[in-house]
């Protein structure tokens, strides 16, 4: 855990010099505890200090990068169990696996699929982060040649090299892309993992059988031989042992700031379960503090469903995904199109703004500021009600651009109608339609 | 050799209250099978603190008329002649592994069922299958007293749950299920304290709270879903500290949202990255069923058999190594 300023306050020179720029240590300790302020400011602070301060500013849960450019994946670093307590932070990587046994021509192809997949939500991209390859024939060779295949497919998005000894993923490390995670060291191979990860910067699982003390004896073992990048397989396949080993080594890492396992986890939802319920084990892993997920299907469906999970459950909850308050034209407006009125929740939006286009009718979209809720829990909060969206059309100088005077609502407020219409003279307030997806079938008969 | 690992272990002072749904003939009603859900003294399956002594049940949405709007692969499914028939279609949940049915009721069509018709449906469901059976009226206050009254003295004694109770309307839902043996669902908008207030007020109108059901309402994957997660974890952390107005069993209409939503609905024209419609289709309801059995859901209501197997079978494989370790 980081260190309280007063902590930190003890472990410096208590000269009160001001050379850091702050008026006394004590000042300049609340600042280094509030993140404001670097340790290198103070010419004179002790070794000592100096370690104990790094030590604790550490996080719980160490960052591990593996690639390296646009796609390079950053998991790790988390600071909650759930996620109201704060936020998640780094959204667990999403790797689909092939095997060497498969014909070049296939991985190649399966690799570029799942490179390229890539779905719109929201109005952002969601995309898998990499290919992890197995090597499962044991011939150093084969797994080359499955990597570059891989690798003429995929192009540069990061890669997990997965096989029994160091000889064979050496043979595939030097046809991958950069700094990718190798899969894994266990308590019989690790000298010879840990050689090849240091020589080639790379990443290292490693892999224990269940026992939370015999990992953290390898962790140990790992890390004084050198590697810091380190990523955890802590052994168990079923979901119960998953959910209680994931929960237990995140507990260990952020209550009891256990260092020596406070590292990404990674899991393998698939592994003989068919393609649905891999997708749920997966959905389990996402929710329950898995950093990196190899899945051993690739299907578009399942894509979409476990990128809308994870964009869901990693998105802040102090901050929803919000678009800006406006009015907006969807189509080509003229001053006579109707208008509807909404949210700025941006799954609101794009899913109103998606309709309405869809529908081919065009319309004003007159987005009021709900602090970013979606309609019934805005509404609920008493953020979106008749003085908010009689603002809006104020604001928005809505009376100068559209002619017509009815204003549509969302048919879940429909209990707005009276209040808004005393808001708003002049003007005709209209119940729509409950859900978006009804919105084009209530344009075509609007009048 | 380090140190043993000692994994930090949360003893809770609460636990989930145990409701039971449904009354055999013992206890004055007709059901061939009782439901417990509630009970757990941890967070959901963690099997190293705490125990789910009655893992989440699974309940299969059937209508009184034959629905509206509902998408086509759910027609497939069950078929419309089926569809048609409350009783027929309560028979075939049953054997699709329904744990108990969850009966709900449209306004929205040509006609609307009078009091006396919905009654007589509702006899027919309970005469087909020997499930517990929940009963969900059309959602406005004045419908909702009106068909609810009528069931709940009809079905007197077969301990039925009546919903939905919100915070406007749920006196004349509340003294209907209290004078007939029934109980209730207290449905609130993701909200904690919505939530716990609503089982304040049913509290003080005398209904022994092992007979209320909690809905936090349901967002769906997508839409929402992270509200409702994030809620029911708050609400079931509070339970377990001992806060005994959110100790309430949780039920999620997951059905209800996952199959209203665009990638549920809608087959043709949606961009290829969406992949198959069916398969989409059955996961959405599956994946937000599961992910809110993670944040604690006792009830999930369901509307596909194929996602009722899905999550069945996700509940099975977390609660048999549970039952092995406890």
């Amino acid at each position: 855990m980081a260190l309280s300023g007063l902590a930190i306050y003890k472990l410096l020179p208590k000269t009160n010099c001001k050379e850091c720029g702050f008026p006394t240590c004590l000042a300049f300790a609340m600042k280094l505890a509030a993140k404001q302020a670097e340790l290198s400011q103070c010419p004179y602070v002790s070794e000592e200090a100096k370690a104990a301060l790094e030590e604790s500013a550490a996080p719980p849960i160490r960052l591990v990068k593996i690639g390296e450019g646009d796609r390079a994946l950053e998991v790790g670093n988390e600071t909650v169990m759930f996620r109201h307590e704060k936020r998640f932070y780094h959204e667990p990587g999403l790797f689909v696996r092939v095997g060497d046994d498969e014909a070049p021509a296939a991985i190649e192809a399966k690799a570029r699929e799942v490179a390229n997949y890539k779905v719109e939500r929201v109005g952002l991209n969601l995309r898998l982060s990499g290919i992890a390859i197995e090597c499962r024939s044991g011939d150093a060779g084969r797994f080359a040649a499955a990597v570059e295949a891989a690798r003429k497919g995929a192009g540069e998005v990061p890669m997990l090299l997965i096989g029994p000894s160091a000889a064979v993923l050496r043979a595939g490390v030097e046809r991958a892309t950069p700094r990718p995670l190798l899969v894994a060291a266990t308590k019989d191979n690790w000298q010879e993992m840990v050689a090849l990860a240091k020589e080639k910067g790379a990443p290292l699982t490693i892999r224990g059988d269940g026992d939370l003390s015999a990992l953290a004896e390898l962790a140990q073992q790992v890390k004084d031989a050198g590697i810091e990048d380190i990523v955890l397989d802590p052994g168990g396949r079923s979901l119960p042992d998953k959910l209680s080993q994931f929960t237990a080594l995140r507990r260990l890492a952020l209550r009891n700031n256990f260092r020596t396992l406070g590292y990404p986890i990674i899991s393998f939802p698939g592994e003989g379960r068919d393609l649905e319920n891999e997708a749920i084990a997966a959905a389990q892993d996402i929710a329950k503090y898995a950093g990196i997920i190899v899945l051993d299907h690739f299907d578009p469906a399942v894509a979409y469903i476990l990128l809308t999970l994870r964009l869901n459950l990693y998105t802040d909850p102090q901050k929803p995904i919000q678009v800006s308050p406006g009015l907006y034209e969807i189509g080509a407006v003229k001053p006579e199109s109707p208008l509807l009125v909404t949210t700025n929740f941006s799954l609101t939006y794009f899913s109103v703004a998606g309709e309405v286009e869809g529908s081919g009718i065009p319309a004003w979209l007159l987005i009021a500021d709900a602090e970013g809720l979606s309609v019934l829990t805005a509404w609920a909060a008493g953020k979106f009600d008749a003085e908010v969206i009689a603002k809006a059309v104020k604001k928005f100088d809505v009376e100068s651009k559209v002619s017509q005077r009815k204003i549509v609502l969302p048919g879940f407020v429909a209990s707005l109608s009276g209040d808004l219409e005393d808001e708003l003279p002049g003007w005709e307030v209209r119940v729509g339609p409950r859900e978006a997806i009804d919105i084009p079938a209530y344009l075509k008969q609007w009048k | 050799m380090p140190a043993r690992v000692e994994v930090p272990v949360d003893k809770y002072r609460g636990a989930v209250r145990q409701v039971t749904l449904g009354a055999g003939p013992d206890a004055g009603g007709t059901r061939k099978r009782v439901v417990v859900v509630g009970g757990e003294t941890g967070l959901p399956f963690l099997g190293f603190e705490g125990s789910v002594p009655n893992p989440p049940v699974v309940g299969i949405e059937i209508t009184a008329q034959p629905p509206e709007g509902w998408s086509e692969p759910l027609h497939e499914a069950w078929g419309d002649s089926v569809m048609a028939d409350p009783a027929a279609w309560a028979a075939k949940a049953e054997q699709a592994g329904a744990d108990l049915i969850f009966l709900s009721v449209q306004d929205t069509g040509q006609h609307q069922l009078s009091a006396t018709e919905f009654a007589a449906r509702v006899k027919a469901v309970l005469q087909a299958t020997g499930l517990p059976l929940i009963v969900v009226g059309p959602g406005s206050a004045e419908r909702d007293n009106e068909l609810l009254v009528a069931v709940a003295d009809a079905a007197k004694g077969e301990r039925l749950a009546l919903g939905r109770c919100e915070d406007k309307n749920y006196r004349t839902i509340v003294a209907a299920a209290m004078a007939n043996g029934h109980l209730v669902v207290a449905s609130s908008p993701i909200d904690v304290n919505l939530a716990k207030q609503l089982n304040i007020l049913i509290r003080d109108m005398n209904l022994p709270l092992e007979r209320v059901l909690m809905d936090p309402t349901t967002g769906a994957l997508g839409y929402g879903l992270e509200y409702t997660y994030s809620v029911m974890e708050r609400l079931r952390l509070a339970a377990l500290q001992g806060d005994e107005m959110t100790q309430q069993p949780m039920i999620c209409t997951i059905g209800q949202e996952a199959w209203r939503q665009k990638e549920s609905r809608v087959g043709e024209g949606m961009p290829p990255e969406w992949g198959d419609w069916r398969r989409r289709a059955v996961l959405w309801e599956a994946v937000t069923a599961t992910s809110l059995i993670h944040s604690g859901a006792d009830i999930v209501i369901l509307r596909h058999p194929q996602s009722v197997a899905l999550v069945k079978q996700n509940v099975a494989e977390l609660a048999a190594a549970y039952a092995r370790r406890v």
